[in-house]
């Protein structure tokens, strides 16, 4: 019974989703839906961000990487297919059937990538993880540009156009409920405990590296995704996508929303890419606004809008939405990403 | 064999450079614990200060003492910027988590690569910021018709030979500061332990700032000593740089001065070998992975001594 209603839970996300996606997709006028596929993008990448940065409190500056092991997996396979037919299937089908096919491999290969970075390098403590994701993120996208086969520094053009909004909007979804049921879940506690007291954590008995490293392949095949969707919104895969600066893109997005907070992730990626939507003549101070976002959240608001706490967990949408099962979680103080209060300052030497 | 020597000399020369702008990652990350991420920016606010200092003055002839004058203005400049930094970034976030200030250092990195990025507010008498597009560093020294010597077929500019003594002479004397000096003792007891060092009278604070004040101005020498050797500079050719030191600090033990300048000419030369006998387009790539082999194989770096975590 419990079994059933949880897969109900992860399921029903999707059924009701659907159809509101397909007449969104029917309906949206084609450069706003950009606007919203882009907005979908930075929210799958930020979410699964949070997965390492948030959960399990390491610092990976590697993500736009994996975006691009995603990218090239997911357009080679697009383009080798992209005249094949599959029989008894109309075109269209068929090529969707193709490309579910190549969203598959982008994770499998972005998460196998995950596990070549995330092995050795989650044995390091916090801030040498930083660097050697970041590394590791440079390699990648130094490996792509020396490869003929991956089109060297230009990348790879001319891609056919396959994402569509009814496919982002169940990748979102698809990463948001993994977040939650990950936050839910066993598996989640140790990410928790991890990110609380590492040491006390391995002393009760959890295996910090191999939770930490799932995390980090979790996060990564998400990275892989979400590298294969833009990739085939835009037509184009190049290198110059997948920089250092996309990998802060999305630190700040995780960082502002509040790092462990779900619904913090998916808000601030919505905010900040509609915003800089609407600032495009302002496009050189971008970088600069970040900047100044990050050390302005640090200095006044260290733990980000959200904190760990998820939307539904702030006192202004529980006075308007007073459920009996909220208001019971909110008097146990039990919302899955939340922590106890003195957490924040800890880990200082 | 000359090939050989050849590359021992550029790598010689890109080496010191790495290693000047290690030693400040090493005493930072020795004090505070921290990787300050906005060093290899500071490198290159060096490089522009003396492109400042240089061209404002209406040129002038390249002489000892101007090059002597920039690189000392360059030095000042850079040092009130790192205390500057410190002051007002890290310093309100120490108690705070570790992730904390590294987040705010990176920050701070963003702040002066793309804030030196934007469109020039004033051109007169030169335009700052300088924008995105290369500037070219005005020469320094001039070494007449002969700019470099010549061994058995191998090539040694002058301006390098020069820039190799300088940094040398300036990495002694940060290690008769470290050693030699009450300041230095005095850093070296924030090192080991800030609160006891605090109980036992030492200025935590003023230490700390000294040490960011000090870093700072050896990385706006390593600024001027690779400007004057490779003139074109733009707002971004410090974050490769600084990471690249960074690797170096990791590579000779991070928090161990000596260990800092061994691990700098150690990547300095191997990633000259590496990129002069295989492909020159996976630079960037072998500093990252000396690092991960240095992680795995030994992450207390060449000179440092293991510590046992104590809970």
């Amino acid at each position: 019974m419990t079994r059933a209603r949880a897969l109900l839970r992860s399921f029903l996300p999707f059924l009701v989703g659907l159809p509101i996606l397909v007449v969104l997709e029917a309906v949206t006028p084609p450069d706003f839906s950009l606007i919203l596929v882009s907005v979908g993008v930075n929210v799958i990448l930020a979410v699964s961000l949070n997965v390492v940065n948030g959960f399990t409190g390491q610092f990976s500056l590697g993500h736009a990487g994996f975006m691009a092991v995603g990218a090239y997996t997911a357009a080679k396979l697009t383009t080798a297919l992209a005249g094949v037919e599959l029989p008894f299937l109309p075109q269209v089908l068929s090529d969707q059937i193709f490309f579910a096919l190549a969203l598959s491999a982008a994770m499998a290969a972005a998460a196998l990538a995950g596990v070549l970075v995330g092995m050795p390098s989650l044995r390091l403590r916090g801030d040498y993880l930083a660097i050697v994701t970041l590394g590791f993120g440079e390699i990648i996208r130094s490996v792509i540009e020396n490869l003929k086969a991956l089109g060297q520094a230009t990348g790879l053009s001319g891609l056919p156009a396959r994402t569509n909004l009814v496919w982002v909007g169940i990748s979102v979804i698809a990463t948001v409920v993994m977040a939650y049921r990950l936050a839910t879940s066993t598996q989640g506690r140790a990410l928790f405990a991890i990110r609380e007291d590492e040491i006390a954590a391995e002393a009760m008995g959890v295996d910090t590296t191999g939770y930490k490293v799932r995390a980090f392949v979790i996060s990564a095949a998400y990275a892989g995704l979400a590298g294969a969707l833009i990739s085939h919104a835009i037509l184009l895969a190049t290198p110059r996508m997948f920089t250092f600066v996309r990998s802060i893109e999305v630190v700040v997005m995780v960082v502002l929303g509040g790092l462990g907070s779900i619904t913090g992730s998916v808000v601030a990626a919505a905010l900040l890419t509609v915003a800089l939507e609407l600032l495009r003549e302002f496009q050189a101070y971008r970088m600069v606004v970040y900047a100044l976002l990050l050390i302005a959240l640090m200095l006044l608001r260290p733990q980000g809008i959200f904190g760990t706490r998820e939307l539904w967990n702030l006192a202004l949408f529980r006075r308007l939405f007073r459920s009996p099962r909220l208001a019971a979680a909110a008097t146990s103080g039990a919302s899955p990403t939340e922590i106890r209060d003195d957490s924040t300052t800890g880990g200082a030497v | 064999m000359t090939e050989f020597f050849q590359h021992l000399v550029n790598g010689v020369s890109v080496g010191t450079i790495y290693a000047l702008i290690a030693l400040g990652y090493t005493m930072v990350y020795g004090v505070l614990k921290l990787i300050n991420f906005a060093h290899g920016d500071v490198y290159m606010v060096g490089a522009f200060s003396g492109y400042y200092l240089g061209t404002v003055g209406g040129g002038g002839q390249p002489s000892f003492i101007r090059a002597a004058y920039i690189t000392l203005g360059a030095m000042i400049v850079c040092g009130l910027l790192g205390y500057v930094i410190e002051r007002f970034a890290y310093r309100p976030l120490r108690d705070q988590a570790r992730l904390t200030s590294l987040i705010t250092a990176i920050g701070v990195s963003f702040l002066l690569e793309y804030g030196f990025q934007l469109t020039p507010w004033f051109r007169e008498p030169v335009p700052f910021p300088p924008g995105p597009s290369p500037r070219f560093f005005p020469t320094l020294l001039d070494f007449g018709p002969a700019p470099s010597l010549e061994f058995l077929g191998v090539t040694v500019p002058k301006i390098d030979a020069l820039g190799l003594v300088l940094a040398l002479a300036l990495m002694l004397l940060l290690q008769h500061i470290v050693y030699r000096t009450r300041f230095g003792t005095a850093m070296r007891a924030v090192s080991f332990d800030p609160q006891v060092a605090g109980l036992m009278g030492i200025p935590v604070n003023r230490i700390i700032s000294m040490t960011f004040v000090l870093g700072s101005a050896l990385a706006a020498a390593a600024g001027i000593i690779n400007a004057s050797s490779r003139p074109k500079i733009e707002p971004l050719f410090g974050l490769m740089s600084g990471l690249k030191a960074f690797v170096a600090a990791v590579l000779g033990g991070i928090g161990n001065v000596p260990g800092a300048m061994a691990g700098g000419l150690l990547l300095g030369v191997t990633e000259e070998y590496v990129a002069g006998y295989t492909s020159s387009s996976y630079r960037d790539a072998i500093a990252f992975a000396v690092l991960i082999l240095v992680l795995l194989l030994r992450p207390e770096g060449l000179f440092g001594r293991a510590t046992v975590e104590k809970v």
